[in-house]
This record gives structure tokens, C-alpha cells and sequence, in this order.
């Protein structure tokens, strides 16, 4: 659920990033951590276990400047992708404004990215949303990892598998050095608070509409 | 889900209630919070308080112990209440989609916490769901 504070004048939405277990979700965080000026970030929030693995969430708070005189914050969130979390994955996608789903270029790891969208489209389900309209952005993660002669999924393949029928914009990415990050999440940002803004006026013209209880 | 509009009028009536029904018996900090983790409305020391990362770990607490409670067979646990050796912290469900926070040192009776929460609960709930 996003926050319109009309007193502090701010806009608050909620990214999550979404994905199979070791896909690279808690590695796009902590390079946006580390790459934005204090000014503009909050603190790294993580909860993991001790080989590094999410066990709730991570969660970084930036501050994205203003548009129309109101000050966008947005939370990303990420969930832990390992197959038996799903209860807390839902957990962690309530409010969600939008989604990053992170796929692993492994060919090894297909049927777990398959998986894993088929997962967050059921958890959705639950809160009465859907993929096709909530703002999604997909990122292909590991593409560094061609030049080490291991075996990759295709960006056709990773596309056929997962963005035939959403058509939802794509970036390659190789998270670890940074490459796409900032890509994905400019795209994302975009979308989510043009979605939010929308719903908020749609909803005052509605109540005008309706009588004009607002 | 919507999106939540808070006014500075809202604000206002919030922090009001706040601050004669739970900062007036001394509680410390009293933190207002959806149950996206959104910080709504706080009163009180914030002094050296996260309060951004103590809202999302709030919320996630809450949803947590509620699918134990789904677990086990039970309603739901509207409480939860962790005592420190100095601040102790009462989290309360507002309706459905809100939780107040509340941090109080040991010289306060949790029972006078829990009575005044249970007071301003109804009056936050109307406040926050109300069109103005
Ligand atoms: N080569 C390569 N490795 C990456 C890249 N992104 C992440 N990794 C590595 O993949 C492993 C898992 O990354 P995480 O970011 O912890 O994965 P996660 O998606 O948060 O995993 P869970 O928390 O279990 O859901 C780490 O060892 C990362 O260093 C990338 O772009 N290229
Ligand atoms: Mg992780």
C-alpha cells in the first residue's frame, strides 16, 4: 500500500525484488547501498542467516528526488527465494507497489526461475493483484558469467520462458558489478510511482464523481 | 489495496491523540504504522530511533506471529509485547491494516499502557479510515 503523505509531502512506494534462491536479489541492494550518496539512502536493513542467504528480508529506503513538489521514497525490499520460505515471501509482498524479478542466467537454474514467477504470481493472487497489471520489470542477471564458459540461458530463452505473454521490459545485468542495476531500477521506480499516482487521482476523481467525499 | 492519503490535518488529529493519551502517561515514543511497514504518524523521542527500519521490522513481525497463530488454530495475536531491560516495546493491531507502536520505560505499569491503547485504538481506527 503506498503512503501519500500530503503534511511531510511525500510519496511512499514499495519495490520488491523477486526471484529464485542465489538469484542476485540481496547483490542489487548492496550495490545501490553503496553506490548512492548517504543524502539519499536510509540504512541497510538485511535479515539472513549465516551463509548470507535472506531469511526474511533486506530492506533500503532511498530518496529519489522530487517530482511535483512531493518527495519520492521508495523501500526495496527483497524477498528469500529459497523454495521453502514461500509463507514469508507473502509476508514481504504485502503493499507492494512493484516488482523486479530477478532471473538467473544459469542454464542449471531454468525450472527454478520458472518456478519461482509462478510462486509470485499465486502469492499476488492472494492480495488480489496480478502480474499483468501491477508495474514488473524483468532483470537477467549473471550475464558476466558467458565469458567464463558456463553454460547461460539465452536472453530469447530467458524471454520465451518468462516475458512471452507479460512483454514486460527486460535488462541484462551483472549485478555484482554493478552492471544494470541502475537500469532496472530507474525503470521500475518509473513505473511504479506514475502506477501510484494514477490510482491516488483516479481515486479523487471517483470520490468527486461519487458526491465529493474527499 | 489502495493507496493511503494522510493530510496535515490528519497528522494533526493523529499526533493529538497520541500525545494526550499515551505521551501524557510517559510513554517515550508512540509510532503509528501500515502494515506495508509505512511509518504513518510518530510522537515522542525519536532521538537515535530508526524509526523507517523499526516500522518494516514491525509490520514484518506482526505478519509473521499472525501465520503462527494460523498455525496453532488460534484468531490471531492482537498483542505482542517484548520487555528489555530498560524500553519495552507493545505492538497493537488498529483494525486490519494498522499497527501502533508503543515504547515505554520499566517506571510505567504495562497495564496503564495497555489500557490507554485500548482507548486511542478505536479513535485512531475511525481517525484513519475516515474521509475528510
Ligand atoms: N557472477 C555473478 N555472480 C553473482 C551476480 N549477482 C549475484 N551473484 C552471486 O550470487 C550469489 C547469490 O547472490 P545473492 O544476492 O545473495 O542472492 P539472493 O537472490 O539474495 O538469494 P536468496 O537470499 O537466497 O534469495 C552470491 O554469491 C553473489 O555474489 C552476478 O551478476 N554475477
Ligand atoms: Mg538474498
Amino acid at each position: 500500500m503506498a503512503l501519500i503523505d500530503l503534511n511531510r509531502r511525500e510519496i511512499h512506494c514499495k519495490i520488491v525484488y523477486y526471484g529464485p534462491g542465489r538469484c542476485g536479489k540481496t547483490t542489487n541492494l548492496f550495490y545501490i547501498y553503496n553506490a548512492i550518496s548517504e543524502k539519499y539512502r536510509g540504512k541497510l536493513l538485511t535479515i539472513e542467516t549465516r551463509g548470507e542467504r535472506t531469511l526474511f528480508f533486506d530492506l533500503l529506503p532511498i530518496n529519489l528526488g522530487k517530482i511535483h513538489g512531493l518527495d519520492i521514497r521508495i523501500q526495496l525490499y527483497t524477498i528469500p527465494g529459497q523454495s521453502h520460505y514461500r509463507a514469508t515471501r507473502k509476508l514481504v509482498l504485502k503493499g507492494v507497489d512493484g516488482i523486479v524479478f530477478v532471473a538467473d542466467s544459469l542454464r542449471k537454474r531454468r525450472e527454478k526461475n520458472i518456478e519461482s514467477l509462478l510462486d509470485l504470481r499465486n502469492n499476488l493472487k492472494e492480495y488480489n493483484l496480478n502480474l499483468e497489471e501491477i508495474p514488473l520489470v524483468f532483470q537477467y542477471n549473471k550475464r558476466d558469467l558467458v565469458s567464463a564458459n558456463i553454460p547461460l540461458l539465452t536472453i530469447e530463452e530467458l524471454e520465451n520462458d518468462l516475458n512471452r505473454e507479460l512483454k514486460a521490459p527486460y535488462f541484462e545485468a551483472a549485478a555484482i558489478k554493478g552492471i544494470g542495476v541502475f537500469d532496472t531500477l530507474k525503470e521500475i521506480s518509473k513505473r511504479t510511482v506514475k502506477y501510484v499516482a494514477r490510482k491516488y487521482v483516479f481515486s479523487q476523481a471517483q470520490a468527486k464523481a461519487e458526491g465529493g467525499i474527499i | 489495496m489502495g493507496t493511503m492519503v494522510v493530510t496535515a490535518e490528519k497528522v494533526k488529529e493523529l499526533q493529538r491523540v497520541l500525545d494526550s493519551q499515551l505521551l501524557a502517561i510517559g510513554v517515550s515514543l508512540a509510532i503509528l504504522i501500515d502494515e506495508a511497514g509505512n511509518v504513518i504518524v510518530a510522537a515522542g523521542n525519536e532521538n537515535g530511533v530508526d524509526t523507517t527500519s523499526l516500522a518494516a521490522l514491525a509490520a514484518a513481525n506482526f505478519g509473521a506471529t499472525a501465520q503462527i497463530a494460523k498455525l496453532l488454530g488460534e484468531e490471531d495475536f492482537s498483542i505482542l509485547y517484548h520487555k528489555g531491560k530498560r524500553d519495552n516495546i507493545h505492538f497493537t493491531k488498529i483494525g486490519m491494516d494498522f499497527i501502533l507502536v508503543t515504547i515505554f520505560t520499566d517506571e510505567i505499569p504495562l497495564g496503564l499502557v495497555r489500557l490507554r491503547v485500548n482507548q486511542v485504538a478505536h479513535e485512531l481506527l475511525n481517525l484513519l479510515t475516515e474521509n475528510d
